[in-house]
């Protein structure tokens, strides 16, 4: 089925674009409704076929795949929701991915968010992963979900001096002093890594600035392509590493399927979204050539 | 007192805020600086809702045009509202999780807010595709750069890349696409990165300083409003 | 125009009919265990109605349109009580009542701490912003905003001192010539090697001249002319690199969102996939 939809893809986007290079030369414009139909069937035929790649994790993020492998069993991970609706198909692969991965190694896992949206995606997440996936994992022993506060930075620039100044209850209304997992856990200082998930603002660059680098706490991002080229200057030294969009996400899938078999039936929509991204991608890069041809015929007609 | 008391309130602040890295009896000020901050970004929050229901309330009112959509507008944040203030349905109780699985704020969320949000940014996908069919042209040798380098992100970030150069040898291993895209992202994007964010921050730094010292006064808007 | 009336009706009755038509159909599918529960309805409805908003998004591609205007301002309602609900429940009875009220603690369930004076000072900013809602008073909402300002100027100056700025040119001073063991074991073992010797030394050198020409490029108080010129056109050069690679990132977020979108319609809706 695979092949089959990808001849079929191939074969519907060569003759797509054909006809559009044929239109470039004779210098005909192309009405613009007409290429969002052909962007739309470029994604959506793919996706129909379920036409997926293998991936390899590149080195920016090997290095985070790295740092939670290699924490001693119990570390303390906490993960920032830092994403809305807008941000979520990007980056949603990716915040699972961690999540299974911290639980999956014996972590405690410490969820917040800067984005009131985060807070339904990371009850989401523990509906659907924690609860699902790691049933013997217990609320206020192996993971606890702050939730959001509002502040954007301001709320960082408190916790990572003093947790219950911000937070005096986890999401549920349960007093922080009450649980377990946050006995000896003062502030983010008492974190082994910080994970901010997002691309906006306040995001993995607001984390940077006001804890790694304040408090010394090694941190890694999971971002959305739009942001993820600003965040390169930060890497190696003030990030440990970084997942840059579905790419990112579907490379941190493949390291954790291929190193933990128990996760090989589990979802994996950054590989799958791969297939239509590497598709899409195929057409823009068309459409920039052909583009290009039209625009230099019609100016050699001119001249 | 419309200019000035305001002005002292960000002398203050901005300076105990930068002394509170250097000195730890002003740290313990400054933490409560920043959760009064916090609370009064909540108070933002309701003036943003207050304005939206005072700017459709009025349309809806005096029947301007589209006033039935500004009707759909207040619906939608009435009933969202109540579900959330209320916690409606919610398992949990007045103390849960105001998006506790199960409630209708939560369902809300899920089935309106979300699909609206991710869609009117899936459109952004459409006018990225006719952007490069009808806008992005290689009239100039920056322009071919800056389209190169597009081009090999483009093709590196894809298994295509991988199949298309994969033949070439370990020992010139760096011409492979996807190498090639990563060493774009990690050299000289990185070079260009880091210069916009060392500029930036020189200007981030300049007009924090302005505003804290009161020579930037713009945010105070003018007298005759 | 007068035409266009009836074809709105058409659209209109059409667009309902197949919202319940779908409807009916996924309860018919969600449905456990051969009848129709409440909650099959309720999840078919929910689906549907998701789908339907989704599609009216996107009928925008073909022209702006009743369906799209509706999901937008359904949208901008929805989200401005969103935030304003959990901003309440997250930060005012979280953090402001614990400190301010054991009544009201006590009744939202959450800990009291203890009462503190000085906690009625964002409450009386806070109200003081309302102000800015009507046209007589709202000159006192410069009050808050002051405070606003200011300490997100004096959080932002030192953090992006120290993050963006004395890290970033600390970062940049790479050692040159990586692995170096001499000049013959350089050439002996030279390759086009993506971890090879030649290749990190190459980054480096991009990243610290790369940076250097990028900051030339931005000065402006000195003629771009000669040797310095050169720099700001190598800078020019290496800047249009970095808007390249954002480019490309950017198309492979905005067709990330897509995919998500179409997955949830032949996913979730259609059941075209599993």
């Amino acid at each position: 089925m695979n092949k089959v939809g990808l001849l079929i893809s191939f074969g519907l986007i060569g003759a797509g674009l054909l006809w559009f290079l044929i239109r470039a030369i004779r210098g005909q414009e192309v009405e613009r409704r007409i290429i969002f139909v052909f962007i739309g069937l470029a994604v959506a035929v793919p996706i129909l076929f379920n036409i997926t790649f293998s991936e390899k994790a590149s080195p920016i993020v090997e290095a985070v795949y790295d740092k939670i492998e290699n924490l001693s069993s119990g570390s303390k991970i906490l993960i920032s929701y830092d994403y809305g609706p807008s941000m979520a198909p990007e980056v949603e692969p990716m915040s699972n991915a961690f999540l299974r991965h911290s639980l999956a190694k014996g972590h405690k896992v410490y969820i917040m968010g800067l984005w009131a949206t985060g807070q339904s995606l990371a009850g989401a997440a523990i509906e659907n992963i924690v609860k699902k996936e790691f049933p013997e994992k217990v609320n206020g022993v192996d993971y606890v979900n702050l939730g959001y506060k509002a502040g954007n930075q301001g709320v960082l620039n408190v916790i990572i001096t003093d947790i219950r100044k911000m937070y005096l209850t986890d999401v549920a209304g349960v007093n922080l002093d009450s649980m377990p997992i946050m006995k000896n856990v003062k502030s983010l200082r008492d974190m082994d890594l910080l994970i901010s998930v997002g691309g906006g603002l306040p995001g993995v660059k607001e984390w940077v600035q006001f804890a790694g680098d304040p408090g010394h706490i090694p941190m890694a991002g999971g971002s959305a392509a739009v942001s993820a080229p600003l965040l390169y200057p930060y890497w190696p030294t003030q990030l440990v590493g970084l997942l840059g969009g579905i790419k990112g996400a579907a490379e941190y899938e493949s390291e954790l399927v291929r190193n933990y078999p128990r996760f090989a039936k589990m979802p994996q929509p950054g590989v799958k979204m791969m297939g239509p991204q590497t598709l899409a991608h195929l057409v823009i890069m068309a459409f920039i050539v052909i583009g290009n041809i039209s625009y230099f015929i019609i100016r050699r007609r001119q001249g | 007192m419309k200019r000035q008391v305001p002005l002292l309130i960000t002398l203050v602040v901005g300076t105990v805020l930068i002394l509170s890295v250097f000195f730890p009896p002003a740290e313990r000020l400054g933490e409560d600086f920043s959760i009064f901050f916090d609370i009064i970004a909540v108070f933002a929050f309701f003036l943003g809702g207050g304005n939206l229901v005072r700017i459709h309330g009025n349309r809806l009112y005096k029947k301007n045009k589209d006033w039935a959509f500004s009707l759909v507008t207040l619906l939608g944040f009435f009933i969202m509202l109540i579900a959330g203030l209320f916690k409606l349905g919610n398992p949990g109780g007045i103390s849960a999780d105001v998006a506790a699985s199960g409630s209708l704020f939560q369902m809300l969320y899920d089935w309106i807010f979300n699909p609206l949000g991710a869609t009117m940014y899936a459109l952004l996908a459409f006018y990225v595709a006719s952007a490069s069919y009808r806008a992005f042209r290689a009239k100039n040798r920056e322009a071919t750069i800056l389209l190169i380098a597009a081009f090999i992100i483009l093709l590196g970030r894809t298994p295509l890349g991988v199949y298309a150069t994969s033949w070439i040898p370990e020992s010139f291993s760096l011409l492979q696409i996807p190498n090639l895209a990563i060493w774009i992202m990690t050299s000289p994007n990185l070079a260009g990165q880091r210069a916009i964010m060392i500029g930036i921050a020189l200007g981030v730094i300049s007009m924090s300083l302005r505003l804290i010292l009161g020579v930037e006064r713009t945010y105070l808007g003018v007298d005759n409003e | 125009m007068s035409g266009s009336r009836p074809w709105g009706k058409i659209i209109l009755f059409s667009s309902i009919a197949l919202f319940v038509i779908s409807w009916l159909i996924k309860a018919g599918v969600l449905s456990s265990t051969g009848g129709v529960t409440d909650i099959s309805v309720r999840d078919a409805f929910f689906v549907t109605l998701a789908a339907f908003l989704t599609l009216a998004i996107l009928s925008f591609l073909y022209k702006d349109n009743p369906y799209y205007k509706f999901a937008e301002h359904l949208f901008v309602g929805v989200s401005a009580a969103y935030w304003m609900c959990v901003g309440f429940w997250s930060t005012f009875v979280g953090n402001f009542i614990p400190r301010v009220s054991s009544t009201l603690s006590g009744f939202f369930g959450v800990p009291f701490k203890e009462f503190n004076v000085f906690y009625l000072i964002p409450l009386i900013l806070g109200v003081m912003l309302l102000m800015r809602l009507s046209s007589k008073t709202g000159w006192i909402a410069r009050w808050p905003l002051a405070f606003i300002v200011g300490t997100t100027a004096g959080l932002n100056l030192i953090r992006y001192l120290r993050s963006d700025f004395v890290n970033q040119v600390s970062n940049t001073f790479v050692p040159l010539l990586v692995e170096w063991k001499g000049i013959g074991p350089f050439f002996s073992g030279f390759s086009l090697s993506a971890s090879g010797q030649f290749t990190l030394s190459l980054t480096n050198w991009v990243i610290f001249v790369g940076t250097f020409c990028g900051l030339v490029y931005f000065f402006f108080s000195k003629e771009h002319k000669g040797f310095y010129g050169g720099a700001s056109r190598l800078g020019i050069w290496v800047l249009m690199v970095t808007f390249g690679a954002s480019f490309g990132y950017t198309v492979m977020g905005r067709v990330s969102l897509l995919v998500g979108r179409l997955t949830f319609l032949f996913q979730d809706w259609l059941g075209l996939i599993s």
